[in-house]
Parts: structure tokens; C-alpha cells; sequence
């Protein structure tokens, strides 16, 4: 590398890392308003709404991923890595921008849901082909000895994505009611708005870059590929460097990232009921936190090798997701909690607030009986609970008149109430609790920086320039997209089908996980590649 | 070690149909009418099937590599792919 281009370097890395966070920015507000947008746009009762809806969700993270690594990573190959990754950028932003304008159900009727659901598989076929050309464009521009740290930046942006995505919806959510955010035309399109203007600034600046060096040679030597794909999977030598990099590596780290991130976000606000802010407030501080150690694994990789940081990434996470996750059903407690504030009455701050009566009614031989809502402190860690509505049947006794049958009555007697079972939720926890859930969720960050921070540098010296956005682009959207994203889908399955243990949705990324290790132990070898020219 | 790698292939090869079958298994299971989480509804079966098929023939071609070995030697440059 000339000294002029590695004065440049930091300014290729910014370009390229900015489109492509700004890419997961757009990709996540979708999953992160998800709630929201299935009121506007795929209302409940409508069959054909709820079958979009689901098209929306699954079709575009596991479908179209993989579909726009082949489609882009083709065209980054044949045409070049710039005009490629540019081309996605203008696709993810567009379509972005405009769910922010698509009318809702109300208005519109089923064309609401059916221009969602398209602009969402847009969004999904752009995001297929942006980090491929991401990771390849820095890395070709990068020296042999730093192209692990300097591609670490590329990886920084999923993370970072997720945090200026949660950021912004935070920002916005704070500053108006639930009711003006949530209207037709509310708060929640400001997020949708806001990408176009990160959008543009990204498209002026990558305008302004060069093509590929490794790339530009090549295309003036004309040793292009003209059939990527072909080249890429139809010839033996590539194809099985392509399944052990998805079987070795992607795989393992795609289910890591995902646990990481996503999963324990949701466990923590599902599961553990943790308050809707203070969950995000956990999750925001634990990535800050965590992000800069994808630029030290991506260093560390350059001095030490790639394997066996991934490696130990996935190993740890197989090691203590069971730990980790279990700390948190147990430290968030609200159950055991409820249950010493009848000992240890002298320990609660407040006194519960109801927040309606109980009251009774009978009709029909059922007695309806609405049970107490009351927030509780104690310890510092605020909760709800909740006795929900319970239907007891009463019981029906006849009183015979003893000389006219006619004069019989019926009335209705109580029964024993069996006591509803009490639910708990909306848990603020403690200043010292908060912290540990932040470290705790920082650790598993960690695992993922370790698995996915030198994971661009590796996959780009696998493979020949020639192909290597084709190749590299598939085997990583398998992994992220359809490993790592079916982590929710196979949790809940394995928790409808084995309800005694909470934390049985965790075998489906410790399993693959552990087989991703076993694979990349074996077969995968520590040398990084030096010469990515050829 | 490469005596490891070839044992190791005939596992993936055997894993890959186990796979499948536990998701079709999975799939006829769960799919009902009258559900209504995600894993009820036919769509999302039927999208993870199909992408999870070729992903499962891939690791058994994966694993016939590892058995012929393969991948006893890795390629050191682009040359050798």
C-alpha cells in the first residue's frame, strides 16, 4: 500500500462503515416498530393482513437475504464493488423512506399491506448485498498486517445500527405520547423519515470514493469473472472453502451475534418483564460498551490469527448462555419478592397503590371477580402485579317449598375462590441490579465481538478477488439471516414443546454453536492470508 | 487429525437428513388452525423448510468432502481454488 492510500484509509472506512450502518439502521426500525406497524398496517382479524405480515417478518430476513447476496454480490463482482454497494445503499434508503409514506390500512385498505411487505423484501434483497461489498471494498484497500483492524470497523456497524436505531425511536418515543406516536401519521414514521437524510449524506460521500484497487487492476487486465455464480459455487475448489466458511465460522457466529444482541433483549422483556425503558437503557449501555472491543479482536486477529478468536467467542457463549440467562430469572425475582414484602414488610419504601377495587358480580352461576393492580417497591426494584379477572363458578341451591313446588327457588352460593394466580411485570430494577443486568449483557457482547470482529478478514481472504463478494456475500447472510434470525422462531418452539424449562430456547444456539466449533476446530487453519491480490 | 476429519464427514453427512426430518416432524406437529404463534401458521414453516433443505444437502456435500478429504490440506493462495 502507497503512503497516499493509507493516509486515505480512514476515510474509506468511514464511507463504507456509514452506509453500511445506516443500511442496519433501516433494517432494524422495521423489527423495532414491528408492533406498531402490524396495528397500522396488518390489523388483527384481517387473515390476508396477518399472512403478509408474516411474509414480511420471515421472507425478508431468511428468503431475500441470501437471494441479494447471490443477486449483488454477482453484480459486485462483474461490474465492480463501488457502484454495487452504492446501488444497495439507494435501495435500503428508498424503501425506508418510503414505508414512512405508505398510508395506513385505515386509509388505503390491503394496498397498505401489500406495499409494506414489498418495500420490506427490498429492504432485505439491499441489505443481502451491502456488507459483502462493505467488508471487500476495505479490505482490499487495506495493508496485510491491519486488514483485520481496519474491517473491524466494518463490524462495528451491525452494533452501531442497532444503537442509533434504538437511539432515535427512544428520542423520538420520549417526546410525545404514547397517543401521537402511535396515531396513523405519529412519531413512529419519524425514524422511517430520518433515514433519508442519513441516506443521502452516505450516497454524496461514497460518490466521492474510488473503486476497489485490487479490483480495478483486475478489471483492467480483464480477468473479471463473467460468471460469478457459476465460478463461485459450480467449481469444486470454491464451492467447499464456501461451506466451511458457512459450517466453520458464519454459522456459529451468526447464532452468537443473535443471542447477543436480539435474544437477550427480548428474553429480558418477555421473560424476565423488565420495563420497556430500562430494557433499552441495559442494551444501549452494554453496546456502547462493547463496541470498541470489535476493533480490539479485529487488531488482536491481526496479530494472533482469526480462528481461534472466533473460535473462543462461540465456545464461551455455549459455556455461559445458561449461566447468564438463568441470572437473570433469578436476580428479577418479582415472584419471590411478593412473596418476602408479606415477611419483610418493614424493607418496602411505599405502600401499594390499588388500582381497583375488588368488586363481584353474579350472573348466570358464574361469579366474575376482578382482582387487585398494584405496584410494589422493595429493595429499590419496583414492580407490578397483577390478579387477573377469574370466573368461579357458583354454586346453585334449590330451596323446595314444602307445600307448592311452584314456590321452589334457586339462588346462587359462593364456592370456596381458589386465589388467582398473580403476574408480575413492568420490574424496574435497583441501581446495583441494573448494572449487573448491563455487565451480564455486556459479557455476551463480547462473545459476539470475539466471533464477528475479525470475521470480514477471513471471510475476504478465502476467496479470490474475482469472486470473493459472490462467495463471501452467501455463506455470510445464511449464517446472520437464517442462523442467527431463527433464534426467536426455534426458542419459542422449543419452549412450547418442553414448558418445564425457562430456558430451553437457549439449546438452539448453544447447539449450533457447538457444532460451528467443533467444525471450525477441525477443519479451519489459523494462517491469516497475507496476499489478497490474487 | 485427518483421520478425525474423515470420521467427523460421515457424522455431518448423517446429521443433515436428521435435521430435516426433525423439521418436518416439527412443522406437522405444530401447525393448527387455531394457534396463534408464529410456529402454528404454515408460512413460516414452509419458508424455513425450503431454505433449510439446501442448507442440509450443503452439509451433507460438506461432509462427503471431509470424508474423500479434502479438506486434509487447505489452499494456501487462490491459485489452488
Amino acid at each position: 500500500m502507497t503512503a497516499a492510500t493509507e493516509k486515505g484509509i480512514g476515510k474509506i472506512i468511514f464511507s463504507s462503515s456509514l452506509g453500511t450502518l445506516i443500511e442496519w439502521y433501516d433494517f432494524y426500525i422495521f423489527g423495532m416498530l414491528a408492533k406498531t406497524i402490524s396495528v397500522q398496517f396488518f390489523p388483527e382479524g384481517n387473515s390476508t393482513a396477518a399472512l403478509l405480515s408474516t411474509l414480511a417478518i420471515f421472507a425478508a430476513g431468511f428468503l431475500v437475504r441470501p437471494f441479494g447476496a447471490l443477486v449483488f454480490g454477482r453484480l459486485g463482482d462483474m461490474i465492480g464493488r463501488k457502484y454495487t454497494f452504492l446501488l444497495t445503499l439507494v435501495l435500503m434508503g428508498g424503501s425506508t423512506f418510503f414505508i414512512g409514506l405508505v398510508p395506513g390500512y385505515k386509509s388505503i385498505g390491503m394496498a397498505a399491506p401489500l406495499l409494506v411487505l414489498l418495500l420490506r423484501l427490498i429492504q432485505g434483497l439491499a441489505l443481502g448485498g451491502e456488507y459483502g461489498g462493505a467488508a471487500t471494498y476495505v479490505a482490499e484497500h487495506s495493508p496485510a498486517h491491519r486488514r483485520g483492524y481496519f474491517t473491524a470497523w466494518i463490524q462495528t456497524t451491525a452494533t452501531l445500527g442497532l444503537f442509533v436505531a434504538l437511539g432515535i425511536i427512544l428520542l423520538v418515543k420520549t417526546n410525545m405520547s404514547d397517543a401521537a406516536f402511535t396515531a396513523e401519521w405519529g412519531g413512529w414514521r419519524y425514524p422511517f423519515w430520518i433515514s433519508i437524510l442519513l441516506v443521502g449524506v452516505s450516497i454524496y460521500i461514497r460518490l466521492k470514493m474510488s473503486e476497489s484497487p485490487l479490483y480495478a487492476a483486475l478489471k483492467k487486465e480483464g480477468k473479471t469473472s463473467t460468471n460469478p455464480l457459476k465460478e463461485s459455487f459450480g467449481h469444486k475448489a470454491n464451492f467447499k472453502m464456501v461451506l466451511l466458511a458457512l459450517f466453520g465460522a458464519v454459522m456459529g457466529q451468526g447464532v452468537i451475534w443473535y443471542t447477543g444482541q436480539f435474544y437477550a433483549q427480548s428474553f429480558l422483556e418477555n421473560a424476565v418483564k423488565i420495563e420497556f425503558m430500562q430494557n433499552r437503557e441495559i442494551l444501549l449501555w452494554a453496546i456502547g460498551l462493547a463496541t470498541p472491543f470489535f476493533l480490539f479482536f479485529g487488531w488482536l486477529s491481526d496479530k494472533v490469527g482469526r480462528k481461534w478468536i472466533m473460535l473462543t467467542g462461540m465456545l464461551l457463549g455455549v459455556i455461559f448462555y445458561r449461566p447468564v440467562f438463568s441470572t437473570f430469572l433469578k436476580d428479577a425475582n418479582a415472584k419471590e419478592w411478593a412473596q418476602q414484602k408479606d415477611k419483610l414488610s418493614e424493607v418496602l419504601s411505599k405502600r401499594p397503590t390499588l388500582k381497583s377495587d375488588t368488586s363481584f358480580s353474579i350472573e348466570k352461576g358464574l361469579m366474575i371477580i376482578n382482582h387487585k393492580d398494584a405496584d410494589w417497591e422493595f429493595n429499590g426494584n419496583k414492580f407490578n402485579e397483577k390478579k387477573n379477572d377469574t370466573l368461579v363458578p357458583a354454586e346453585a341451591v334449590t330451596f323446595h317449598a314444602p307445600l307448592n313446588a311452584s314456590n321452589d327457588s334457586t339462588q346462587f352460593f359462593l364456592k370456596e375462590i381458589p386465589d388467582s394466580k398473580p403476574s408480575y411485570s413492568n420490574i424496574q430494577l435497583n441501581n446495583s441490579l441494573k448494572w449487573k443486568f448491563i455487565f451480564l449483557v455486556w459479557i455476551m457482547i463480547i462473545f459476539v465481538t470475539m466471533a464477528y470482529g475479525p470475521i470480514a478478514a477471513f471471510l475476504v481472504e478465502l476467496f479470490p478477488t474475482k469472486i470473493r463478494y459472490t462467495s463471501m456475500s452467501l455463506p455470510y447472510h445464511i449464517g446472520n439471516g437464517v442462523f442467527g434470525g431463527l433464534v426467536p422462531f426455534i426458542a419459542t418452539l422449543l419452549a412450547t414443546t418442553f414448558t418445564t424449562d425457562p430456558l430451553v430456547g437457549l439449546w438452539y444456539p448453544i447447539g449450533v454453536a457447538a457444532l460451528c466449533f467443533i467444525i471450525g476446530a477441525l477443519y479451519l487453519t489459523n494462517k491469516t492470508d497475507k496476499d489478497v491480490n490474487d | 487429525m485427518n483421520t478425525v476429519k474423515k470420521i467427523m464427514g460421515l457424522v455431518w453427512m448423517i446429521l443433515a437428513p436428521v435435521i430435516i426430518y426433525f423439521l418436518v416432524k416439527s412443522a406437522v406437529h405444530n401447525i393448527s388452525s387455531g394457534g396463534t404463534k408464529d410456529i402454528n401458521q404454515p408460512i413460516p414453516w414452509i419458508i424455513i423448510i425450503t431454505i433449510f433443505t439446501p442448507i442440509a444437502v450443503g452439509l451433507m456435500i460438506f461432509g462427503y468432502y471431509g470424508f474423500k478429504g479434502e479438506y486434509d490440506k487447505l489452499p494456501e493462495s487462490s491459485e489452488e481454488i
